[in-house]
């Protein structure tokens, strides 16, 4: 809440700190295409100030602001007018969810998979051989592993379109085709979050896992005749994947943030491409509107993991008792 | 955790071992830990190559755009080829690695100067400037500072190198800050600070003459974690669109390469030698950063 709060109020009053005016600006920018602007310009200023609430003291545009915020009204955009910043988070929303949890919760499961097997001692030879590779992979920025796989695979070998999120010309339909089509499209991208973003869980699951392999009760266990596979699966991965789940959670501003820059490269329809047209086009209220909105989410996505952990680990408690 | 700290180790008593010179100092501290040496060495081939595009390219204003042709494919005469403006390619990534180095190590400096000052002032005093501190440390470190900084950087007009560095700092101080003031925490309940307070020094005396030398070596360790991490950010930055437009770094070349196509159209020689320079510049700081484990945390020493 308190995250949410401050963001949102340093979103608030950054912009008005820097001592622009966005109507002059505007109306500046305006004027430079041509279209004329005479002496009338302070009246032209007055209005606007008027119609945007930008002529009441501070305090109470900041009011009306919080107001605002709170029925996910963030305004019109500026540059795709009638379009309300709502509306186009709203349409590349759902790609960059879809994104990022698929790839997300795979390279999650799959890494901490491929991190305990790393510190099992019978773990086959080939599979500690490739770790290194991951590893290397997880230091690389997920951005730039995806100008390698862009080049390779959509430039030189052609296998995967090189751009968006579904072919240009089609329209979106609940078709079979067409979800064949969006799969291939996201398969980059998220190959690319997936292979950079797999050896950083890996390398916090062997970490855990070795720890947890000298603990009393996997010695007790071995002692009981378990069968290896039971004690790896039901005593070891289970107990080393809470660190994991609370590392999940601090990591995920940086999991959102990297994703958006791979949006970008894949110039796949989601937030993070909205964000980049938005800078380039100065659309301000998207911009503030996009940073809101992903803190938001992380904000919320931290706070239900905070809940939930004491659930999943009676260990930790809330300190009440 | 760490029981030991500096302290002690560094002010080992002379008949423990002969005395050192600070050369022998500081080769046996590189034996132990190779991954320093290498580190340093990469960084050393990475300003090589930097004065080795000064010195070949025939004028290092090349970098600006039409220089050359467009899309030249490396030659003898441009090695690294140009962009789709005709900048020549060897004088952008040739300035871009020390540009961007510099920008890091910047951010990576102020940051670490603002954390020092702050969480010594915090963990000393307490009451309600630690109070502050903490709240802005915990909330700040919640909201991924990317996207901190794209609010600031929107709201800069004309942004530079300097600027870049300012604005990238604007949240570089925010993780030194936590992990020294828990630093200074457990320090200044030690008896050595106890007795310095009770033979009457003051409290900036104490933090000046007592905490700081001891707490140099886990600073200096927090700097290369902030200079990698500010590389990251300013990278991020510009691939947005929010770098400095007139002055050449890796992150502009890599915008430039996603805004005008770079990889659909086939230039590999655009994107790969940025991309190789950034690799480079992470693998050195993450082998500089494990070799200088040891400076932060002298309990390795012992084990090892």
């Amino acid at each position: 809440m308190l995250v949410v709060w401050s963001a949102a109020t340093i979103n608030f009053f950054l912009p008005r700190m820097s001592g622009r005016d966005p109507v002059r600006a505007r109306l500046a920018a305006q004027a430079m295409k041509g279209v004329s602007i005479g002496k009338g310009i302070d009246k032209i200023v007055e209005t606007y100030d008027k119609k945007f609430g930008l002529d009441v003291p501070l305090t109470q545009q900041y009011i009306n602001y919080l107001g605002d915020l709170t029925r996910f009204d963030l305004g019109p955009s500026f540059s795709r007018y009638p379009m309300t910043v709502s509306q186009l988070i709203g349409a590349t929303l759902p790609w960059t969810l879809g994104l990022l949890l698929t790839s997300t919760v795979f390279s999650f499961v799959f890494g901490s998979i491929f991190g305990a097997l790393v510190a099992w001692p019978s773990t086959p030879d080939w599979v500690r051989s490739i770790s290194p590779m991951f590893f290397a992979f997880s230091a690389i920025p997920y951005y730039l592993l995806g100008l390698f796989l862009l080049y390779f695979f959509a430039y030189t070998l052609k296998w995967f379109p090189g751009a968006g999120g579904y072919q240009l010309g089609t329209i979106p339909e609940p078709s079979l085709e067409f979800a064949i089509d969006v799969l291939k499209h996201s398969l980059l991208p998220a190959f690319s979050i997936i292979l950079s973003s797999l050896g950083f869980w890996a390398i916090g699951m062997r970490g855990t896992m070795i720890m947890v392999e000298g603990l009393d009760y996997m010695t007790l266990a071995e002692a009981k005749g378990l069968k290896g596979r039971t004690i790896l699966w039901k005593y070891g991965l289970r107990n080393a994947l809470l660190p994991q789940i609370t590392s999940f959670a601090l990591s995920l501003g940086f999991v959102v943030s990297g994703a958006v820059l791979v949006e970008i490269v894949f110039a796949y329809p989601g937030i993070g491409l909205l964000l980049f047209n938005s800078i380039k086009q100065t659309d301000f209220p998207v911009i503030q509107g996009i940073v809101l909105t992903l803190i938001g989410a992380i904000a919320t996505a931290t706070l239900i993991i905070d809940v939930g952990l004491p659930f999943l680990d009676p260990r930790i408690s809330r300190g009440d008792n | 955790m760490d029981d030991v700290k500096s302290g002690e180790v560094i002010e080992e008593p002379a008949t423990a071992r002969p005395r050192l010179t600070v050369r022998e100092e500081i080769v046996g501290y590189m034996q132990r830990n190779p991954t320093l040496p290498w580190g340093l060495w990469i960084l050393v081939g990475l300003l090589l190559f930097s004065l080795f595009a000064r010195l070949y390219v025939e004028d290092v204003e090349h970098y600006r755009p039409l220089s050359a042709g467009a899309f030249l494919s490396p030659s003898g005469e441009y090695p690294l080829g140009t962009d789709s403006h005709g900048r020549d390619l060897l004088a952008v990534n040739g300035l871009g690695v020390l540009n961007t180095l510099m920008l890091g190590l910047l951010a990576g400096l102020i940051g670490v100067g603002v954390a020092t000052v702050l969480a010594f002032m915090a963990a000393y005093y307490g009451g309600w400037l630690d109070a502050v501190v903490r709240l802005v440390v915990d909330v700040g470190l919640t909201i991924p500072s990317l996207l901190i900084m794209v609010l600031i950087a929107i709201a800069v007009q004309g942004i530079d190198l300097w600027m870049m560095a300012l604005v990238i700092s604007s949240t570089s101080w925010l993780w030194p800050t936590r992990t020294i003031r828990s630093q200074v925490l457990t320090l200044k309940e030690r008896a050595y600070v106890e007795v310095a307070r009770l033979s009457g020094m003051r409290g900036i005396e104490i933090i000046l003459k007592e905490l700081v030398p001891n707490l140099l070596p886990f600073i200096i360790a927090s700097l290369v974690t902030t200079t990698a991490s500010a590389i990251l950010a300013s990278i991020g930055l510009e691939a947005l669109g929010l770098g400095p437009p007139d002055d050449p770094t890796l992150g502009m070349t890599i915008h430039r390469v996603i805004t005008y196509g770079g990889v659909i159209m086939g230039s590999w020689w655009w994107w790969l030698a940025p991309t190789i320079l950034i690799t480079l510049v992470f693998i050195a700081l993450y082998l500089i950063n494990l070799g200088t484990d040891e400076l932060a945390n002298p309990t390795l020493r012992r084990t090892a």
